[in-house]
């Protein structure tokens, strides 16, 4: 199919819901997704859990399978194993399916990729044995692959507590979990509490997963600063500072973590506007109450407009959903705002805890500018502090002149890892807002497309026209 | 003292104000956006003699030389434009009329005097070529040239016009252009400027610059489109051209295949960028899984365009205004002015402090348009 109503990228809880939305109120709806089963991260293999997995991964997971069983009848098409290279202002898609491109024009887009992990640029983090707490979570989920040898789990958020119990309910042995949120931030933190607490649930199991690492006796130090990985050729220890001095834990696998940041290079190259986010220290697209971008064909729910967690995303996909269904004509503004009534007070419910979580694990600004001149920003063109730094001096002034400079940004990832790095890095050093130094210019491919596939484009055109 | 004013930093511009620079000129620089941010930055690099219009011939082979002794132009920054010489570009005949086009314009370049584009056969194209597909069947090359890296060329240029004490003034976007009693009157987005003369170097918005004092110019302007792959092995040394398909094709030091020749993105001149279209770029993917078959394996990671003025004869106008005396212009360079620019800002730099340039620009005159500017 190469026209639809309403094309959804990414099968999470955003896109599910979105398409699940879209085809009940009878828009021709196609969701498109880089995996091969719905779920996205957060609910990944939901269909493919047996009972027992429930216990090892958390109750929470059921709601997985529900969202997919919904999406699976809901009558919209469904194509996994597809990767978007180009998102068009005009609803243009440009899709990759195993080996074959095409171009699909779309009425509305409704972007769902969702977060992905914050890179945790330390000294020795591109060492092979280091990875993202996420990323060890997706092997888990994906096929029960867990390291067969003693981890360390070092870093702040929610994600770092639950992956240490869902690893040691699999039989991992734990080291240590390096807890790096300041103390003071904590106690700041509290005064979020009593609105956070209506939030029930969300609240509460973060406190469980909390007390579950206490009493499975992992070793939890806090107040951790200056996290550094030791070894040669791949990671042997990892070192870090407390208020006690300078203490080193050996481990050849080390999960890192510092939260996730909004996936935002569909956004980017569909050129919708995208602002700063200083509490999250991220970009995130500019969108309006029910996910609307800068752009009139193009919106952005879930996690990928801001990090809201899974159940809003839900929420916020079904709005979009609505939205779309009122600007192609199928529903009026007024129905739009009616059915919306209980998504919006799901959304408030689902948000409370949020400030809280912001407040909590805010990633401390030293994360993103380094002092040390030897760690690698941009580990696919291996360029280093030393070198963003020299760029600066030489006069780049925003993002796009230190990727020329230096390549930082140039390789297959595109910039993904080092994009938020290298523009406070710029900012720092001419003391300006990030906002200011702006990002990258991101054009397709959005992902790596293969010559052949590109060569062989359906929907292409066949001659250059004159102009 | 005479005085100048350049507008455009390109490297048209940034050239054009070292070498005033070289002549004792006071010469204030200003750039709307930042230097080397469109076509100078953004080219295939490629530093070419190889099928030039006749007329740009003389200029190329001068060129050639100054890319050859780079650090008289710039100085210690030479080494930063990654400039490689002697690789040689090859234009690949694929059938039997690509061989008749390439003999008749080696004869043709002959008749001028010229010695540098040879016809090779299919041995030698082989030999040089390893990676080439098997129904090429000859080439047309110019052994000398080379490539250079477009943007750490255009920061090159920048480092030393600082060094040479240009007065650079970035995000100064000119709006407007007055004669005053004994000179020029240039407003920016950053103050007013005075100068004795100034130099039009504004690539693809340098028609603008020209309509501010009532000089019509071709207004017409374009956005090549380029793709790079991911890191190959090496397989490649000279840089590759199409005759009968547009291709421009090369490997880079780093191992990345950068593609391109001319297929168009969509320009967006008040916006200031530009953007390759995808459903143009398959013919180009053809194109070079056609010439290389090791190609059917690369994976294109980036792709960018950048903005260009194209005059209708595809040939630049270099030269004084027809309308102002003080008043001098080099932009419209189609495409293909990146390898020109160490020659281009010397022989301005002559016109303006000599009154008279070491090789002629008769063929570039900004009059052999019409009052409408149409060629």
């Amino acid at each position: 199919m190469n026209q639809c109503d309403l094309a959804v990228i990414g099968a999470g809880p955003a896109g599910m819901a979105a398409a699940t939305e879209g085809a009940r109120l009878g828009l021709d709806t196609l969701l498109l997704d880089e995996q091969v089963a719905p779920g996205g991260q957060i609910y990944r293999n939901a269909e493919g859990m047996r009972p027992g997995d429930f216990a090892l991964l958390g109750d929470e997971y059921r709601r997985g399978a529900e969202l997919a069983a919904a999406f699976r009848a809901s009558g919209a098409h469904y194509e996994p194993g597809s990767t978007i290279w180009h998102v068009g202002a005009d609803g243009t898609l440009g899709v990759l399916t195993g080996t074959g491109a095409r171009l699909i024009s779309a009425r509305r887009v409704i972007l769902a990729p969702g977060a992905m992990e914050r890179p945790v640029a330390i000294p020795g983090w591109t060492l092979p044995g280091v990875m993202g707490a996420g990323a060890a979570q997706t092997l888990l989920k994906a096929s029960g692959q867990v390291p067969d040898v003693p981890v360390v789990i070092a870093g702040s958020g929610p994600l770092t507590w639950l992956i240490a119990c869902q690893l040691a309910r699999a039989g991992v042995a734990i080291s240590a979990l390096l807890v790096t949120t300041p103390a003071d931030r904590i106690a700041r933190a509290l005064g979020h509490l009593p609105r956070a607490l209506r939030a029930g649930g969300e609240l509460l199991k973060g406190i469980g997963w909390i007390r579950e690492a206490r009493s499975r006796g992992i070793r939890i130090v806090t107040g951790v600063t200056a996290l550094a990985v030791q070894g040669e050729g791949r990671a042997e220890a990892l070192t870090f500072t407390t208020a006690s001095g300078r203490d080193s834990i050996p481990a050849s696998i080390m999960l890192l973590h510092e939260g996730v940041i909004p996936r935002i290079h569909l956004s980017l190259a569909a050129r919708c506007r995208h602002v700063w986010d200083e509490a999250q220290l991220c970009w995130k697209p500019e969108t309006d109450a029910w996910g609307a971008t800068s752009l009139d064909r193009i919106a952005v729910a879930g996690d990928a407009g801001g990090i809201m967690g899974a159940s809003a995303a839900e929420t916020l996909g079904r709005l979009a959903a609505l939205d779309a269904a009122s600007r192609l004509g199928r529903i009026s503004t007024v129905e739009r705002d009616r059915t919306a009534e209980p998504q919006r007070a799901a959304l408030a419910r689902h948000t409370t805890v949020r400030p809280l979580l912001d407040q909590l694990f805010r990633p401390l600004a030293g994360l993103l500018t380094p002092d040390d001149d030897a760690t690698i920003i941009c580990r696919c063109e291996e360029v280093t502090m030393a070198d963003l730094r020299d760029a600066v001096a030489q006069g780049a002034t925003d993002a796009n002149c230190a990727k020329l400079l230096t390549r930082c940004g140039m390789g297959p990832c595109q910039g993904r890892m080092c994009g938020p790095a290298v523009a406070a890095v710029i900012a720092r050093a001419q003391n300006v807002p990030v906002e200011a130094v702006g990002t990258w210019r991101i054009r397709f491919p959005v992902r790596p497309l293969p010559l052949a596939a590109l060569a062989a484009l359906e929907g292409g055109l066949d001659a250059e026209p004159e102009e | 003292m005479t005085r100048a004013i350049v507008i455009g930093g390109g490297l048209h511009g940034m050239s054009t104000a070292i070498h005033l620079r070289h002549k004792g000129v006071p010469t204030v620089l200003l750039e709307k956006n930042v230097t080397g941010q469109h076509a100078s930055g953004v080219n295939a690099g490629g530093v070419r003699r190889l099928r030039r219009h006749p007329a740009e011939i003389p200029l190329a082979v001068a060129a050639l030389e100054r890319w050859m002794n780079l650090p008289s132009l710039l100085g210690r920054h030479a080494a930063l434009c990654g400039f490689v010489a002697g690789v040689g570009q090859i234009a690949i005949a694929e059938n039997d009329a690509d061989l008749r086009w390439i003999e008749q314009r080696a004869a043709e370049v002959r008749t001028l005097g010229w010695t540098h584009e040879e016809v090779i056969d299919r041995a030698e194209l082989r030999r040089l070529v390893p990676a080439l597909a098997e129904h090429c069947i000859a080439g047309l090359i110019s052994r000398q040239d080379g490539h250079a890296v477009p943007y750490l060329t255009s920061q090159a240029f920048r480092l030393r016009a600082l060094e040479l004490g240009v007065e650079l003034h970035e995000q100064a976007r000119v709006v407007g252009l007055d004669r005053t009693a004994d000179g020029w009157r240039v407003i920016a987005s950053r103050g007013a400027f005075e100068a004795d003369l100034v130099v039009n170097c504004g690539g693809a918005w340098a028609w603008q610059v020209a309509e501010m004092i009532g000089e019509h110019l071709p207004r017409t302007y374009f956005a090549p489109s380029m793709m790079v792959t991911a890191r190959m092995p090496r397989f490649l040394e000279p840089v590759v051209l199409g005759i009968g398909r547009k291709l421009s094709f090369k490997q880079s030091e780093t191992g990345t295949v950068v593609i391109g020749g001319g297929i168009n993105g969509t320009p967006d001149l008040d916006g200031d960028r530009a953007d390759p279209r995808p459903e143009r770029l398959p013919i180009s993917a053809r194109t070079v899984c056609d010439l290389f078959p090791i190609m059917r394996r690369a994976v294109i990671v980036r792709t960018w365009a950048g903005l260009e003025a194209c005059m209708p004869d595809e040939i630049p106008v270099i030269g004084p205004s027809i309308v102002a005396p003080g008043l001098f212009h080099a932009f419209g360079f189609s495409g293909h002015g990146f390898a020109l620019s160490p020659v281009v800002g010397a022989l301005l730099a002559e016109l303006i402090a000599e009154g008279r340039s070491s090789l002629s620009l008769e063929a570039f005159r900004a009059d052999r348009f019409n009052s409408t500017g149409q060629a």
